[in-house]
């Protein structure tokens, strides 16, 4: 029973595991294509028009992307010349990535975590740009959706998992749970089963941001307990090579 | 003035080798200092100066450059034209110009720094094709070129709109003297009487100029002939400016704001005319030279770098670039809040920074991200401004080793809540030491030595909206603020006539950490962390950033503001202050919700 339960569990875990490798490898891939002139909406399309050829078929949301403080690039030497900041921003968001997996794995309250993570950006000098996400969600949960024929987004949302969303919110107000972790009483609770992190850090007119899953399990073993489903992603990487340099 | 003060300053040029360069009928006195091999720097005074007037700059400049400087016709030792009339056109000028050049650096292009009737010069040269290939980069200051001005003044004459006209006639009003200059004999009897002998007081107060500055002793009969200056070019450039006055060079603009003659409105339109332009203000009055030797030292070394090595000049992003460039700023309690946004802003505008903490970790962090945003350079300090042996020490070790502050920016503060009664004498100790004593540590310390530079410089001292307004919740904050408030207005009075601006900033609610480590009086530990965490989160709420702080701190520098309130709250809290405190003290009896 167990080992079935196990195996269902490594199978599903291994197709999040090929979801998050697609959406890494588009945002690559249309990254690499960026050059001056490119607006976000053509680059959203391309990475839109990419997924889709690779099989997707709904969405938690559209893809986006943000340029810049939000322009197109007019002038690029700008974005050259911040360079140097957008590594050490994506340098400083590991220690956000250990902060985070450590505290979920010490039980430690979703609004508890919120707080520390805030506290570490302000010591790094960054301010906190999930603020501006709705409800100022670091993660929201995520889940397996139902294929359906027809899947409609509002304002860029699936309405699947917007519909998984609602069920969970509710389940969740019902048993002092929420799917969205906020820096709010609602999410006063350790972290259960499967979560989105997308944590934004921001300085001075430049952000970075990652979005990963973490996996949350209710093993007693700490290392089972909670772990980050993929360490094969770009920003590992660099993070590795930096370390090796 | 005596003799002997009179000395002390041309002692300055003692250094150089004096020369005599030929020129089409005059003889011009050339001065030369610094080892020939670098590259050549030309400095050309303005009216009713000679080449003495660049002194300062030249000593400093001749330790990277070959500087010469020589008396423009008429001027100083150079020789006057015969006759007077006519010979002072600006063609002739630039062969004066090309005959000094031939002999001084034959084979490599010079860069060109001009002051007032200089610059006018200057703008000539490098606007006309013949002297292509003999000037590498030329910085202006305080003199328009006569063709820009010309088309400026047509532009605003052919188009009258209400905002052309009041630039045109602001403008012709602060030319007064240039007509006074066109009518005949007049100007030389008063320089050669009266205005004369009377020039260097004039100009000691007018400049607010550190007693004993020099003045040539030629002054009467240069500036009788530079009359000739105006007569023969004003007129004649004016009516008929030349249509291809575009420079050929990479041009550095240095823009004195409180210039009692020129407009800034002049150089609006300039990068039409000058393509690769470089633009700088100072706050200064018209005679830079004299006033701010060691800025136009540093810009000046910046920019002819620059141009040697091929590029543009650095230009940070900030908003204020042209103001902070190269500019020294020190911040206390830089390690987050409002003092690290301050220091972040600054090193947006290319200001070197120094970042003071207690704690040195957060200092560091400052310095780090402020190079990496635009700080040519940035270091941190470990010090407790309320430590007097700590701020000397500080003061003895930045004026040595980065220099003479520009902007200091007294920022550290913490916080304390809780009743009178339940304050103890401790606490009040504590809480005025830092945020009280470490003000004054700081402007005595550093405000001294740009006291003694006399070269202008600015304080910014934090203050709080709880200067002016009463509670019965911040009884110790409130006094220790109002005590920064008043001393900000104090010694800006004391400072202002050393061109030392003295700003005092009054934020409201800030969302900034010094709720996690404020005091309440009163309570135990339990409560006290009970009320900060409810304070943060009002703060959190209120999320005023305190990078709103940093942009208000810079222009009040910019602007030279006394007293700026930030937040609503704060500046509505300062008007009730003025027109409304019954109100307030009402208000201030109210228990907050804590």
């Amino acid at each position: 029973m167990t080992s079935a339960v196990k195996g269902e569990r490594a199978t599903e875990l291994k197709r999040f595991r090929q979801v998050q490798t697609l959406a890494y490898e588009c945002a690559e891939a249309v990254a690499a294509q960026l050059k001056p002139g490119v607006t976000e909406r053509e680059a959203a399309r391309m990475q839109r028009r990419r997924l889709r050829e690779r099989g997707v078929q709904d969405w938690f949301h559209l893809p986006f992307a943000w340029f810049g403080d939000r322009t197109a690039f007019v002038n690029f030497r700008i974005p050259l010349q911040f360079f140097p900041t957008d590594r050490r921003l994506m340098e400083d968001l590991e220690a956000h990535r250990e902060l985070i997996l450590r505290e979920v794995r010490e039980r430690r309250p979703l609004r508890e975590i919120y707080e520390d993570v805030d506290r570490l950006m302000v010591r790094q000098g960054y301010a906190n740009r999930h603020r501006a996400y709705p409800f100022g969600v670091i993660a929201h949960k995520v889940a397996r959706v139902k294929e359906r024929r027809w899947s409609p987004h509002v304002l860029g949302f699936g309405t699947q998992s917007l519909k998984g969303l609602a069920a969970d919110a509710l389940h969740g107000h019902r048993d002092g749970w929420s799917p969205l972790w906020s820096p709010y009483r609602f999410s006063d609770h350790p972290a259960r089963p499967g979560w989105a992190v997308e944590l934004h850090l921001g300085f001075r007119g430049t952000g970075v941001k990652f979005e990963e899953i973490l996996v949350v399990t209710d093993s007693e073993d700490p290392e089972e307990s909670a772990f980050w489903l993929d360490d094969d992603l770009p920003h590992v990487w660099r993070w590795a090579e930096e370390k090796c340099r | 003035m005596s003799e002997g003060e009179q000395m002390r300053r041309v002692v300055a040029l003692e250094g150089a080798r004096e020369r005599r360069v030929r020129a089409d009928g005059v003889e011009l006195s050339v001065a030369e200092l610094g080892d020939p091999g670098p590259p050549t720097v030309v400095l050309l005074h303005g009216y009713p100066d000679s080449k003495e007037v660049w002194s300062e700059v030249a000593v400093r400049l001749a330790e990277h450059y070959h500087v010469v400087l020589y008396d423009v016709r008429g001027h100083g030792g150079s020789t006057a034209p015969r006759p007077l009339r006519g010979g002072f056109t600006l063609e002739k000028l630039t062969d004066d110009f090309l005959a000094v050049v031939d002999a001084v650096s034959p084979d490599r292009p010079v860069h060109l720094v001009g002051h007032d009737w200089g610059s006018v010069q200057g703008w000539e040269f490098v606007t006309v094709g013949r002297t292509e290939g003999r000037i590498a980069s030329f910085t202006s200051m305080s003199g328009p070129s006569l063709d820009h001005l010309g088309h400026w003044i047509k532009r605003r004459v052919k188009r009258p709109t209400p905002r052309r006209i009041g630039q045109l006639l602001g403008q012709g009003a602060r030319s007064w003297y240039v007509y006074l200059l066109h009518t005949p004999v007049l100007p030389e009897l008063a320089w050669r009487g009266p205005l004369g002998k009377q020039w260097p007081g004039l100009l000691q107060r007018g400049e607010k100029l550190p007693p004993g500055h020099y003045t040539a002793p030629s002054l009467p009969t240069d500036a009788a002939h530079g009359a000739w200056l105006y007569r023969d070019n004003v007129r004649a450039r004016l009516t008929r400016p030349r249509d291809d006055a575009y420079a050929h060079v990479p041009v550095q603009l240095i823009t004195p704001l409180g210039d009692a003659f020129l407009s800034e409105r002049l150089n609006d339109e300039l990068a039409l005319w000058a393509p690769q332009l470089t633009r700088r203000t100072v706050s200064a009055r018209h005679w830079v030279p004299l006033t701010r030797p060691d800025q136009l030292a540093a810009w000046i070394t910046e920019f002819v770098t620059a141009t040697e090595g091929g590029r543009p000049a650095p230009m940070a992003t900030g908003k204020y670039a042209d103001r902070f460039g190269g500019q020294l700023v020190l911040v206390t309690g830089a390690a987050g809040g409002i003092g690290r946004a301050t220091a972040f802003a600054f090193a947006e505008s290319g200001a070197r920074v120094v970042a003071i903490d207690r704690d040195t970790e957060g200092a560091a962090r400052t310095a780090e991200l402020a190079r990496l945003i635009g700080a040519p350079e940035a270091w941190a300090e470990t010090v407790d401004v309320s430590d007097e042996q700590a701020m000397e020490k500080l003061a003895a070790k930045v004026a040595t080793e980065y220099g003479v502050v520009d902007v200091l920016v007294n920022n550290a503060g913490i916080g304390l809540s809780g009743s009178f009664l339940d304050t103890t004498a401790e606490d009040w100790r504590k809480v005025l030491d830092v945020n009280l004593w470490g003000v004054i540590h700081g402007c005595r310390l550093f405000g001294k030595q740009m006291a003694e530079r006399g070269q202008g410089g600015h304080i910014v001292n934090t203050a709080s909206a709880a200067a002016y307004l009463p509670s019965r919740t911040l009884p110790a904050y409130s006094t220790s603020k109002a005590a920064v408030l008043m001393l900000s207005e104090c010694l800006r009075a004391e400072l202002a006539g050393k061109g030392i601006g003295v700003s005092a900033i009054c934020p409201g609610i800030v969302n900034t950490n010094i709720t996690s480590t404020a005091r309440f009086a009163g309570v135990d530990a339990e409560e006290e962390k009970r009320r900060r965490q409810k304070t943060a989160r009002l703060y959190r709420l209120r999320n005023y950033p305190p990078e709103k702080v940093a942009d208000a701190v810079l222009r009040a520098v910019v602007r030279n503001q006394a007293v700026v309130p930030v937040t609503p709250e704060a500046r509505g809290g300062r008007l009730m202050s003025r027109f409304t405190p019954r109100a307030l003290r009402a208000l201030a009896r109210l228990e907050p919700p804590l």
